[in-house]
């Protein structure tokens, strides 16, 4: 088995976790640029972070031989301060042509304020202008179904904006739909508790067909699992899918989606 | 998979998870106090479960979805509850 883990928190993951991922067959992971727990107090704490994800963690996967790659953006728990979310914006730039950056994210709303919307709205321009790929994430629990739509608005309303080069993230059988009918890639996150379990996530594949969707761990600091990409895919064995089926929802679609940007290379 | 070979594979689990939601109830009603917005979802959101109709994890969502449009004024909180306060 081979396979992409498009996004996974791996600053806040131990060396323990890149030896199972990587013996487990995982080819490359992917890092956005996530909430640290705890809500930063300057744009310098970004900067650092920044330097963490396109220096050291990459440093770090390659002693295990795994591709690191990130997205940068200041999360959206972070972002209903306005005022931080355009400093740390105007660090990006500086950043985004870093060997390992694949775009910006993951972006989106969390509570779907008005601050959280300005904010979205601005990073969406600065990937449209400096043409990079979009990994939005979408609100928690009962909060997602109405930020996925504004989420959907905001980036329908700017004409730069090209379905296929964005991946919306955390979808789950309320939200898939409006996703995939609006051309966008979408993203089932495996996660316990809170977002789609494996079986749920091979229901979506089986309504919904592969096509345009991926599957991630979003491991992190909280309850998560580093492996639930490997663990989905022997459930999908285990239900009749084929081999090359499950290849391609876990390896094919992921590099198909990344390697619009040209630094993703395996 | 036919819907036994589903039935084989997925029953036995789906059982305890819905024996897990009867003792939650019983355990709820056991304690002290009242029920708050949460507990509505919850009881509007088991009915979905006994309609005869398609798609009933989306509907079990959007039970406990914010079903509005616009966005809120400011963010008080960062963190879900996993049902809407505005529920009826």
């Amino acid at each position: 088995m081979r396979y992409i883990e498009p996004h996974a928190h791996m600053v806040s993951r131990t060396t323990d976790d890149y030896v199972s991922m990587v013996a487990t067959g995982c080819a490359a992971v992917c890092e956005p640029a996530f909430w640290a727990g705890y809500d930063r107090n300057s744009a310098d704490g970004f900067r650092d972070y920044f330097l963490q994800l396109t220096d050291y963690e990459p440093k770090r996967a390659a002693k295990f031989n795994l591709p690191h790659f990130c997205w940068l953006c200041i999360n959206p728990k972070e972002s209903e301060d306005v005022g931080l979310a355009k400093d740390v914006l105007a660090l990006i730039p500086e950043f985004i042509d870093r060997p390992n950056v694949l775009g910006i994210g993951e972006i989106g709303l969390n509570k779907n304020s008005r601050n959280e919307l300005e904010v979205l709205e601005m990073h969406i321009d600065l990937a449209a202008r400096h043409d990079q790929l979009i990994l939005v994430h979408t609100p928690h629990l009962e909060d997602k179904f109405k930020g996925t739509r504004l989420t959907l608005d905001a980036l329908t309303n700017n004409p730069a904006i090209k379905p296929e080069r964005v991946i919306i993230d955390h979808v789950e059988e309320h939200t898939v739909g409006m996703v995939l009918d609006a051309g966008f890639w979408a993203g089932m996150t495996l996660y316990p508790g809170s977002k789609c379990s494996p079986a749920r996530a091979i229901d979506i594949v089986e309504t919904y067909s592969a096509e345009r969707l991926w599957m991630n761990s979003a491991c992190d600091w909280g309850v998560s699992i580093p492996l639930s990409i490997p663990y989905t895919a022997m459930e999908m064995r285990r239900r009749g899918h084929s081999a090359e089926a499950v290849d391609r929802l876990i390896y094919q679609n992921p590099l198909a989606f990344l390697s619009q940007c040209p630094k993703f290379k395996l | 998979m036919t819907r036994q070979e589903i039935l084989d594979l997925y029953f036995i689990e789906a059982r305890h998870k819905l024996i897990d939601v009867a003792a939650f109830l019983d355990r709820a009603a056991r304690a002290e106090g009242v029920d708050d917005f949460r507990m509505k979802a919850f009881h509007q959101a088991m009915e979905e479960l006994s309609k005869d109709e398609p798609h009933a994890a989306k509907r079990v969502l959007l039970a406990f979805s914010d079903p509005t449009q616009e966005p809120i004024p400011t963010a008080t909180t960062q963190g879900a509850c996993g049902a809407w306060p505005g529920a009826k």
